[in-house]
């Protein structure tokens, strides 16, 4: 360990712009996507803070409606495509995957660059859609309106989709390849930490279904621009043919958003309670099933836009299916913790908020699932609250799990603990404050979308809208005491939550080239309790 | 140069079904048409994966993941049939 100390780190290596700019080394390339993604986070949430407070009274007094079409559709579009796709796959996935596998880079190492690339030029097309005006469809560019009578910047926003999806696209190859080709000695696919499972996971998906959005666009532009009809009814198209091309991608993108974030979670679980996971063929397992099953459920968005009732039913069995893997990992994350040596750290409180959103949006799922329950919640409140449990308290919370977990390891310098725990209960407690009033609302009868309203929802905006400034404050928190540990926090030992993984085996930040020789693994994952000799006690004082 | 003979000649068989296309459309009409036109989009589509994309240089592994996308594509092809032909 002491000859693999006295190498330089990944960030000492180079302190020039260009040293950046032009890195091919995977774990600058992660830092780039964190600086990026962050920014996003940032804009897309100013986005959403504007549609609370035009939501506090019922005659929506901030914005023109015009405006307020505006800003849902920007903080749709941002979050989705620029925040919460690439967020644990291009920053985590970037840094850890390699290093979890036992790789020095990643397959492609200028592939990876170009993907990072790509992503700032897509977002700066949506920058240039921002500053323009914006665009006013919904993050969905539902037909005829996108291709027909939207008079916002339709093309440039589909552009900057477009663009933003062969960053995607390139990122899967890179992880395919990489977990097929470049695994260390003894790391067999049985041997595999779960993170790796789900972003190899997540890979396929993103492989498979981004290019039917890429083309979609493009029918999109090709109806706008030179008449030619597809969506139109107008000219012989037909408007639902867009919604099945539509959800076929984005509702695997859906689990493109949750699926690293699963992976995230049973490598906190399995380190919050110091034992091996339970059932990891079945956790790896589940994490391909969901890949697969994400593809045959894209109907159940369809279920009162004129789709066959037949067509409805087999895509709501199927949607019904999907509960069997995602309930296989929340039991083998709970047995895992059953009878565990449990550490209260940060990265295992925000797993615990993890699980019980996930299980609440999870379990709305299911009504939404349902055909005649559906017609009663379609395009209300009680659907926007459900995909947030999912993507904002299931993934941001296992991001921001993510962010705390491996920090140390990233930047070499521990957090504080106390303000970690702080955050991880003011975002648990902000989130739910926010969105659980929206379940309510939803099933009372309030329409997504709509910023005027009847005055007896006021008081749920109200506790809504409040929520969301102790959310938005709860996110600031610790972007502050990061920044702070940069300068101030302890030296990081290797090891310092006492966790297995050959992440762990290397000084903290890691070399530039990881391993000074590459490891070989000789037994299972998770082979705890884990001997750090007093390391992690001595780490966080 | 060898390499180059089978590129071209495929490139010129991707024309002549291309040409085949047009007179079909115009020979044809109704569901014949629609058959035949999917027949040669297969044809040249098949002719793109054997020659271009090398598939016929490749082993078992290669050909088998070459097929899943089919599969994929058959998915959204099938559920979206499924709807259509039971509104």
């Amino acid at each position: 360990m002491s000859e693999a100390t006295a190498e330089v780190s990944y960030l000492e290596h180079g302190h020039s712009l260009k040293s950046w700019l032009l890195t091919t080394d995977h774990k600058r390339i992660a830092i780039l996507y964190f600086l990026s993604i962050t920014l996003f986070f940032f804009v897309g949430g100013a986005a959403a803070a504007l549609i609370r407070i035009d939501l506090l009274t019922p005659e929506a007094d901030l914005m023109s409606n015009e405006g307020y079409n505006r800003a849902f559709t920007l903080h749709g579009v941002i979050m989705v495509w620029f925040f919460l796709i690439p967020s644990i796959p291009n920053t985590f996935g970037n840094f850890l995957v390699p290093l979890m596998i036992g790789a020095r880079d990643l397959a492609f190492p200028r592939l990876n660059l170009l993907s990072w690339y790509i992503y700032m030029v897509g977002g700066l097309f949506t920058i240039a859609v921002l500053v323009l005006g914006g665009v006013d469809t919904g993050w969905t560019f539902y037909t005829p309106l996108s291709s027909m009578f939207a008079n916002g910047n339709v093309i440039l926003a589909a552009t900057a989709i477009f663009v933003v999806g062969f960053s995607s696209i390139l990122t899967g190859l890179n992880f395919i390849v990489t977990v097929h080709r470049l695994r260390c000695p003894g790391m067999t696919w049985g041997r595999l930490p779960l993170f790796v499972w789900s972003i190899y996971a997540t890979s396929l998906i993103l492989v498979l279904a981004t290019p039917v959005l890429s083309i979609t666009l493009v029918l999109i532009a090709a109806e706008r621009l030179f008449g030619i009809g597809v969506f139109n009814p107008a000219l012989g198209g037909d408007p639902l043919l867009y919604q099945h091309l539509f959800w076929f991608y984005s509702h695997p993108a859906v689990y493109i958003m949750i699926l690293p974030a699963l992976g995230v979670i049973s490598e906190l679980v399995a380190t919050a309670a110091r034992k091996p996971v339970f059932g990891y063929r079945f956790v790896a397992g589940s994490s391909i099933a969901i890949a697969i099953l994400g593809f045959l459920v894209w109907g159940h968005h369809m279920f009162v836009a004129g789709q066959s009732m037949y067509a409805s039913a087999v895509f709501s069995f199927l949607s019904l299916a999907v509960a069997v893997p995602s309930g296989i990992k929340v039991y083998n994350w709970t047995a895992t913790l059953y009878k565990g040596h449990i550490a209260l750290d940060p990265p295992f409180l925000f797993a615990m908020s993890f699980i019980g959103l996930f299980v609440v949006g999870g379990m709305t799922g299911l009504i939404l699932a349902m055909l005649a329950v559906d017609v009663h919640v379609h395009d209300t409140y009680f659907v926007v609250a459900h995909f947030h449990y999912i993507m904002v308290g299931g993934t941001v919370s296992a991001y921001f799990g993510a962010l705390h977990y491996w920090w140390p390891k990233m930047m070499g310098r521990m957090l504080p603990l106390v303000w970690g725990r702080l955050s991880a209960i003011f975002i648990f407690l902000g989130f739910n404050l926010t969105f659980f009033p929206q379940f309510i609302l939803g099933y009372l009868g309030m329409p997504r979308r709509y910023h005027v309203y009847p005055a007896e929802f006021q008081t749920l905006h109200v506790l809504s809208s409040a929520g969301a400034s102790v959310l938005g404050l709860a996110y600031l928190l610790p972007f502050t005491y990061l920044l702070y540990s940069l300068r101030h926090g302890g030296k990081a030992p290797p090891n310092p939550w006492g966790a297995t993984g050959l992440e762990w085996t290397v000084p903290s930040p890691p070399p530039q080239h990881n391993f000074h020789e590459l490891p070989t693994v000789d037994g299972p994952p998770y082979q705890y309790p884990v001997e750090v000799d007093g390391e992690r006690e001595a780490a966080h004082g | 140069m060898r390499t180059i003979a089978p590129l071209l000649t495929v490139w010129a068989a991707l024309l002549a079904l291309l040409g085949l296309t047009v007179g079909a459309s115009l020979v044809l009409t109704g569901t014949p048409s629609l058959i035949a036109s999917l027949a040669i989009a297969g044809l040249k589509a098949a002719l793109v994966v054997w020659v271009f994309m090398q598939l016929r240089r490749e082993g078992g592994l290669m050909r088998v993941m070459a097929l899943g996308a089919v599969f994929w594509l058959l998915i959204l092809l099938g559920y979206l049939v499924l709807d259509y032909a039971t509104r």
